[in-house]
């Protein structure tokens, strides 16, 4: 082991600790391997007997448990469907709900207890970029498997997490196309000030360059906010005959943000917002008379029309009452526990977590949005689609793709990411190769 | 010009909300030194008085619908006070004479209320009815025990001891009791982490045109209420009976009980006219926001500076507080400097610092750095108390 | 019935006193540092090393809370600030010419000139005390030169806070933003930070900064200082016309509290492996308060003792009850401000003590203990025994 430099270097430090810290180190791995996963490998974690346990690591307090709370219903879910159908290999799903309280630290550390100390398979969890980046450092050094249902900026692309969201490409790319083309080229950004606008807004200024559209102004609010006038009064300044808002916003500001647009005669007309982060859930809480003729880009809207979907938004309403909506985040946690279940099927061990990251490659499922495919880089190919918001709340499908868009993990409109791509089911690949 | 009155105008709109939700921690601040951090809960509480009082106005059809929240004033008004008074009764009374920890209880109770509304069900209400009513409870069981002739001076001591924790433990249990029933009426709660939608009546949706601009009906709406609420405020404090005590109170506690006046009921009636102003401002930012669990915690802070740079005990000290933030916000986070320092010529590291603090994250920084830097001037706020109860 | 003590009785019984504290302090230690990690499962130590870690800011804040009677509210930024001095550092222990990953996001393509001297290791390790006892200092400063005191400056140190929170959280450029420093994979002497046996040594090392600041602030507050400190809480205008200048010693606690944070923060970010503007949050700061609070302030064990409790509760409650665990939160703050204002010690000390003094029958009540104990006039009450007979 490389760490006997150090070990030693106790034992000079301190004699008298230096005996007990040694027996700790090297009593460690026959008495505890049972329980906690070591660095190397993929070292099986605890047999879960006739159950196999599963991690589900959202937030249930603070800011983001308006969101997150969504997520694990979905979750759950899919693992009581599997579990009815007689469960994964005949064993059933036992789900162990951590609360990451919106808070990446505490992330962090339920991702290590989930692991170490329940003996988990896998991990369904996370919504925000920075508690996934949080966790991100847990799943690797123990080698373990996250599923992560969001849309999200890119430029990751660990080999210890499956990406279930869109990918870039996959949502904001088409959406700023999809502007150029039917609603002007001056875009307006506005953002919540945190990594994943932040990001987003930059592949955006990079693609607006690249196509001939111009960026007239940016603007972030702090998580949170709720007073939006000085951005109004920027966007009227930069944009005083209408243009585009495209917003990534997040959580309690976008309330905020379509009230006081809406109030300021800021109509979809002159001003059509794209939004990001905003789908038939947050619509409901917005009040869709205020969101009425703004746009959203995701992969998956409540009026897809597969048989699939229409299943399963009258399973879910079944299950957590009529007035309930769905939207892609819940979807994209909902179908990972399937895409999961089948990899564990085709490697036959729930508890092999590398054969269930080899099996989880390629692995197709008809999905409410329609088929999707995990590609080699962990990312899921994906069919991309635009929605105006009616008058119900839902969304009215504006535009789509013929079929599903593979996911770029890395972006090829940033300069530092051009030319990259990723593929671990090829070892001398791996997490960052030039094409 | 236009401008000019626009930049105003978007000042005072800022202004105006920080000044309603700030107005009634002042009060209770100057007359008390309670700083009460559940405030910004009170406010929570307000904005969904206004969904409930919504809901149920949109069962009545549509002349009603639109003027909700005409009524949604006075009843989140009556609710956040009612909230108030006990929560002064309940905790804050025993805690006169130590700011610090008044502090701390509130902060706890701010996290109780922000689970309440998240978790709040018919189980949770019962429990809450049965807590409160603790008293008949041991009055009942006094009187059953002195049937059974085992009414002793000890007995009644421990009685009086043992209320809170034995009614504690029996509501708990109900909750918990109802709760495993699995009841679907009983259980579900009421609203859920997730945000509410409350939706401004028409009338409130939409704007006076100036050209290019929109001066919203809601922000209007807003100020007009401020007036109200001040002119209000003012009548009450300056001109009423308990008014009069209140101010008295405020100016020399010891002096004015010695004098008869009431001074826990001035109290307990200031704490809930402080809650209840908040129930308004609740009300209010039901129009400009979302209202959620953490509603609250999105206002508290810009309130306290206010209360803070306003100084003790001075209506018009909070007014020109909120007001004098709410232009600063607006004209540093707008850019409004950016447009201004590029037209005037100025050194260019002044135009990279107004660049670099001109986005709406970082007016807040700037902002609260002149708070600070001002307080270096005038450390006990505008208009500090003078005489002999201002302290050394 | 009086317990009379001469002089030499005392020291002696002071010296036992000392005697008794050094045997639990070593008791302790040898529990901490060798029993523990023996018994404990790696994830668990992990957990008992970061409260510990907070028992140390705890200490700063019974510093000046406790004996100072200062509530601070921003004690977060401190903290924080120790932890980014130290993830930064640790996020640049890499090869020659490389930058930290996270700037590629955003394009940076220059390190930023503020991180050049976090290469260096002796730098970082000042900087990290030195950096957050000057920041407090110098608001210290601008606040108590003004005698803005009692819950002002509890608001004011909230303000702070939240400017730093903005700033930290609003920077991605200069300091990752929201997404925060993480160090679990970076190298410390070319081992890798998140290995269980580097975080067995960050975790021995917690232990002895521990008892370092303890003893630092039991020494603090027990001679002259700690008197004057006390006498500010109690009655800060007396303690000015007696000639002090409360401002300076004010300052100068304001700023040792806030090194102590700093250097609780650094251990409390590697061992959790992450440090985010979150810390800096208004609910964190006041966490740390309560903690103190419960476990009793102006006593030292009680600060530590308080901060190992309430996390653990914290971890355990919020491991079963998940949705409930803010309303557990919110009473203990209603109990121990009500119920409990001297908390678990001084509830100890004042109350269970005494019964148990009074149920075993050796209960000394002293009225004027100081009288009663006071040689002279345990001498004149003799010869007034003696004049009698």
């Amino acid at each position: 082991m490389s760490n006997l430099g150090r070990r030693k270097f106790i034992l000079y430090s301190s004699a008298a600790l230096g005996s007990s810290i040694l027996l700790k180190a090297c009593g460690t791995p026959p008495e505890t391997t049972e329980e906690t996963t070591t660095e190397e490998g993929s070292t099986p974690a605890a047999e879960g007997g006739d159950t196999i346990k599963v991690g589900i690591l959202h937030s249930l307090s603070g800011t983001m448990a308006i969101s997150e709370t969504t997520v694990v219903e979905a979750e759950k879910l899919a693992i009581k469907e599997i579990n009815a159908m007689g469960g994964v290999n005949g064993k059933q799903i036992e789900a162990i709900v951590e609360d990451g309280a919106s808070d990446w630290d505490v992330f962090k550390e339920k991702a290590e207890k989930l692991i170490d100390q329940d003996g988990v398979a896998v991990v369904f969890g996370c919504w925000t970029s920075a508690s996934r980046k949080a966790v991100k450092d847990v799943f690797e050094s123990k080698d373990h498997i996250l599923f992560y249902p969001l849309q999200y900026e890119g430029q990751e692309c660990s080999k210890n997490i499956f990406y279930t969201g869109a990918a870039p490409n996959q949502q904001i790319e088409p959406a700023v196309d999809w502007l150029l083309e039917n609603k002007g080229t001056d875009f307006f950004l506005v953002g919540s000030d945190y990594v994943f606008p932040r990001t987003a807004n930059t592949i955006i200024k990079a693609q607006l360059d690249a196509k001939g559209g111009t960026t007239v102004g940016e603007d972030y609010l702090p998580l949170g906010n709720t007073e939006v006038t000085p951005i109004i009064a920027k966007i009227q300044a930069a944009l005083p005959d209408g243009g585009v808002i495209f917003n990534s916003l997040n959580g309690d500001s976008n309330v905020a943000f379509f009230k006081q647009i809406a109030d300021a005669g800021l109509t979809p007309d002159k001003y059509p917002v794209m939004s990001v982060s905003i789908a038939e859930e947050e619509v409901r809480q917005i009040g869709p008379e205020y969101l009425k003729g703004h746009y959203a880009s995701w992969n998956y809207f409540q009026t897809v029309e597969t048989p699939e979907n229409e299943k399963w938004v009258a399973d879910f309403k079944a299950e957590y009452g009529e007035d309930r909506v769905t939207n892609d985040p819940m979807e994209a946690a909902y179908m990972m526990v399937y895409l999961w279940k089948q990899a564990v099927e085709q490697a036959g061990d729930a508890y092999d977590l590398e054969g269930v990251r080899n099996a989880a490659i390629g692995q197709e499922f008809a999905a409410p949005e329609g088929l999707v495919t995990m590609n080699a880089n962990h990312h899921l190919s994906k069919t991309v689609r635009i929605g105006e918001v009616r008058e119900d709340g839902l969304f009215d499908i504006v535009w789509s793709t013929d079929g599903p868009i593979a996911p770029q993990a890395w972006n090829q409109y940033v300069e530092a990411t051009k030319g990259y791509a990723c593929d671990w089911s090829d070892p001398a690949k791996g997490e960052k190769y030039e094409i | 010009m236009t401008e000019l009155l626009i930049g105003i105008f978007n000042g005072v709109s800022i202004g105006s909300v920080l000044l309603l939700s700030a107005l009634g921690l002042a009060i209770v601040f100057g007359l008390m030194g309670v700083i009460n951090l559940a405030h910004g809960e009170l406010m929570m509480l307000g904005a969904y008085t206004t969904f409930v009082v919504q809901n149920v106005f949109r069962s009545f059809g549509e002349p009603w619908f639109n003027l909700y929240i005409l009524f949604a004033i006075p009843i989140a008004f009556l609710v956040t006070a009612a909230v108030g008074f006990g929560l002064e009764r309940g905790v804050i009374r025993f805690l006169y004479g130590r700011p610090l920890e008044t502090l701390l209880a509130t902060w706890g109770v701010s996290l109780i209320l922000q689970q309440f509304v998240r978790s709040v069900n018919w189980a949770i209400i019962f429990g809450v009815i049965l807590f409160l009513f603790k008293d008949v409870l041991r009055w009942v069981f006094l009187k059953l025990l002195a049937i059974a002739s085992l009414d002793k001076p000890s007995v009644r001591n421990w009685g009086q001891k043992l209320t809170i924790p034995v009614a504690t433990v029996l509501s708990l249990g109900l909750i918990f009791a109802v709760n495993a029933t699995k009841n679907e009426f009983l259980t579900k709660a009421w609203f859920s982490a997730r945000n509410v939608d409350v939706t401004a009546p028409g009338w409130l949706q939409g704007g006076v045109s100036f050209g290019t601009v929109q001066l919203p009906y809601s922000r209007i709406f807003i100020i007009v209420l401020t007036l109200i609420c001040l002119a209000g405020m003012y009548w009450f404090i300056n001109k009423s009976n308990w008014g009069l005590r209140i101010r008295s109170v405020t100016q020399n506690r010891e002096m004015s009980s010695c004098l008869g006046i009431p001074t826990a009921k001035v109290d307990a009636l200031t704490f809930a006219l402080g809650s209840g102003l908040a129930g308004i401002a609740g009300v209010a930012i039901t129009l400009l926001g979302s209202v959620g669990p953490n509603t609250g915690q999105n206002y508290i802070v810009d309130a306290f500076m206010v209360v803070v740079v306003g100084g003790v005990g001075n209506l018009l000290g909070t007014i020109l507080a909120a007001l004098g933030i709410g232009v600063v916000n607006y004209l540093v986070g707008s850019g409004t400097f950016v447009t201004l320092f590029t037209s005037m010529q100025v050194p260019q590291f002044l135009l990279d610092i107004a660049t670099f603090f001109a986005t709406t994250s970082m007016a807040k920084v700037m902002s609260f750095a002149i708070i600070i830097a001002f307080l270096q001037f005038r450390p006990a706020g505008l208009f500090p108390p003078k005489g002999r109860t201002a302290e050394l | 019935m009086n317990v009379v003590l001469s002089r030499r009785d005392k020291e002696k019984k002071s010296r036992t006193r000392l005697f008794i504290e050094a045997g639990v302090i070593v008791a302790l230690m040898i529990l901490t540092m060798v029993v523990l990690p023996l018994v404990l499962e790696d994830f668990r130590l992990k957990l008992v090393g970061r409260f510990l870690a907070m028992a140390i800011v705890a200490l700063g804040i019974d510093l000046i809370w406790g004996y100072t009677g200062l509530l601070s509210l921003g004690h977060g930024i401190f903290f924080a600030l120790g932890g980014y001095a130290f993830a930064m550092y640790l996020n640049l222990q890499l090869p020659e010419g490389e930058m930290p990953e996270f700037f590629m996001l955003y394009g940076v393509e220059k390190l930023p000139i503020f991180w050049e001297p976090f290469r260096s290791l002796p730098f970082t390790l000042i900087a990290m005390v030195v950096i957050p006892g000057i920041i407090a200092g110098i608001l210290g400063y601008l606040v108590f030169r003004n005698r803005i005191k009692g819950v002002y400056f509890s608001i004011i140190t909230q303000a702070a806070l939240l400017v730093f929170f903005n700033f930290f959280n609003g920077q991605q450029k200069l300091i990752n933003g929201t997404n925060g420093l993480k160090t679990d994979s970076s190298f410390f002497f070319g081992q890798r930070v998140g290995e269980p046996s580097t975080q067995l040594i960050f975790y021995e090392i917690t232990i002895v900064c521990v008892l370092l600041v303890y003893l630092l602030c039991r020494w603090l507050t027990s001679g002259r200082f700690g008197r004057l400190l006390i006498a500010i809480r109690d009655d800060e205008t007396r303690v000015r016309f007696t000639g002090y200048d409360p401002t300076w010693f004010k300052v100068v606690v304001f700023a040792i509290s806030g090194a102590i944070a700093g250097i609780s923060g650094a251990l409390y970010t590697v061992q959790s492996g992450i440090i985010t503007p979150n810390f800096m949050e208004v609910s964190f700061s006041i966490e740390m308060v309560i903690a103190v609070a419960v476990g009793g302030r102006g006593t030292l064990s009680g600060a530590i003792l308080g901060t190992i409790l309430v996390n653990a509760v914290r971890t355990y409650l919020s491991e079963s009850f998940p949705e409930i665990w803010l309303f557990f939160q919110g009473a203990l703050f209603l109990i121990v401000v009500t119920v409990l204002p001297d908390g678990i010690v001084g509830w100890v000390k004042d109350v269970l003590l005494v019964q148990i003094r009074r149920l075993t029958g050796r209960d000394h009540p002293l009225t004027y203990p100081a009288i009663a104990e006071d040689p002279v006039i345990q001498s004149e009450k003799e010869q007034l025994t003696k004049d009698e007979v």
